[in-house]
């Protein structure tokens, strides 16, 4: 089971070290701080916008998880800084991971 | 630690054509030569090349082309700073002894790979430098308290200047309005805030002092280097309104040429898009946090050139490999006071400032004669 392996299924996870504790981004086998092997964490996370803009209909956020997780994800609603959010779909389409957040 | 000192230069017009970039390498290192026709080949030590280009092997291609057996050559990427990066590199080679001279040839084509960094997928699907440069544009914009219009400034102050300076890209002027009713790219920017991806290739020799002082009689030496990574990913960049590793690299350099920044006299700085302008010059510590517009106003409106007086990426173009290089062959100028209708007055120390991927990576230059 790899970060990709889950996220091709739809399914967003986050990677933690269980030797150190840390949530290690962008996703990787090893941990960034003590190299041991890192875990995928399954759930329903919680992020909040950070910043967001907006091209054409769709608007494009930075989404923070974690206070050490940050990506971009689009929104179709009017964001809110600080705005609570949930990740609705995600993937990988043409190589890239996309992520779509209510 | 030797000093390390400027020669001569070479560049190519910046454009939208179409050229192998073989070819646009080997032009603006044989500009350099025929400016330069007493310089000795044969004593050039290494060869560096500076693109993203996926061609391959393209130093020693460069050096066949140009009649030279270098003892090192290789390229050198690190996207839209790869030019100062190779500078940084020929520098040491020079100041450890591994070399006396060296030639560096940063160049790109208009359909550069480098525009896009296909790792970096925490972006999700908006890879393209529009969205983090629209990010950074609320996030500035909404801290300081600044507008559209005045952000536009960058972009009218930077294609005024570029028309100045025959091998840019843009030979146009325009107005704050051209500039908030050019084409909306998303509700945060306009395509005139944005630098171009263009053709174009610049070429510099470097040498110890002794090699320098033997073949010219006004050399400009590179006195200041700083250097910083944060991440290569954009999203990992704690400030969107402020650039971490440019002030980081910043500080090291102005520390490396026992100066402060109140001693530079003239600035190329790395204006991808509109905001960067004002983030950089806050970051490199010319104005507080939240004041780079005020700066940049009074500059534009007294028709000084002090920062960016090329024109920048913006008015300039941006070839990714070569940006770097064209930038210091500017300050080169401005310092040898042969930049004509661009000179800014009493220029005696320049700074460059070249980064990468959302200013996840920085250099920082100082020159002085």
């Amino acid at each position: 089971m790899s970060f990709e392996s889950e996220l091709s299924k739809g399914q967003f996870c986050i990677p933690e070290c269980l030797a150190c504790k840390k949530i290690v981004w962008p996703p990787s086998e090893f941990c960034d701080n003590c190299n041991e092997i890192t875990f995928l964490k399954k759930g329903d996370f919680e992020g909040k916008i950070i910043e967001f803009s907006k091209q054409n209909e769709d608007y494009f956020c930075m989404v923070e998880f974690y206070n050490s997780i940050r990506l971009m994800a689009k929104m179709s609603k009017i964001p809110k800084k600080d705005q609570i959010i949930k990740i609705s779909r995600c993937g990988i389409s043409n190589g890239s991971y996309f992520f779509e957040i209510i | 630690m030797s000093k390390v000192g400027i020669i001569a230069y070479g560049t190519t017009p910046f454009t939208k054509e179409d050229h192998k970039i073989e070819s646009i390498l080997h032009k603006s290192t044989n500009d350099l030569f025929q400016k330069n026709p007493n310089i000795d080949k044969k004593e050039i030590d290494a060869v560096l090349v500076s693109t993203n280009n996926n061609s391959k092997y393209l130093s020693p291609i460069l050096s066949e082309m140009t009649g030279i057996q270098p003892k090192i050559a290789h390229s050198i990427e690190s996207l839209c700073n790869s030019g100062t990066n190779s500078i940084v590199s020929a520098f040491a080679y020079i100041s450890s002894g591994l070399a006396d001279m060296v030639l560096i040839s940063g160049a790109e084509r208009y359909d550069s790979p480098g525009q896009i960094l296909e790792w970096d997928n925490s972006r999700g699907e908006f890879k393209h430098p529009i969205f983090w440069a629209s990010i950074f544009s609320k996030s500035y914009k909404q801290k300081f308290g600044i507008s559209d219009e005045e952000l536009a400034i960058v972009s009218v102050k930077n294609h005024k200047q570029a028309k100045e300076n025959p091998n840019a890209l843009s030979k146009k002027t325009y107005t704050i309005q051209d500039v908030v009713n050019s084409k909306k790219l998303t509700d945060d920017l306009r395509l005139l805030d944005c630098s171009r991806p263009c053709t174009g290739s610049a070429s510099i020799l470097l040498a110890s002092e002794e090699v320098v002082r033997k073949n010219t009689d006004r050399p400009v030496w590179i006195t200041g280097i700083g250097q910083k990574t944060t991440s290569a990913g954009f999203t990992k960049n704690n400030s969107l309104s402020s650039m971490e590793s440019t002030k980081i690299a910043g500080q090291s350099a102005l520390k490396m040429a026992n100066h402060t920044i109140s001693d530079i006299d003239v600035a190329e700085v790395h204006d991808a898009f509109s905001v960067c302008e004002p983030m950089a010059l806050e970051s490199l510590g010319f104005v507080n946090p939240g004041k780079g517009m005020s700066i940049i106003n009074d500059l534009h409106e007294t028709n000084n050139f002090k920062i960016n007086p090329r024109g920048g990426l913006i008015g300039t173009g941006h070839p990714l490999g070569a940006t770097g290089i064209s930038q210091t062959i500017e300050i080169v100028q401005q310092l040898q006071k042969s930049a004509e209708k661009r000179q800014t007055d009493n220029a005696e120390v320049g700074l460059i400032h070249n980064m990468s991927a959302a200013a996840t990576s920085s250099t920082v230059l100082v020159l002085e004669k």
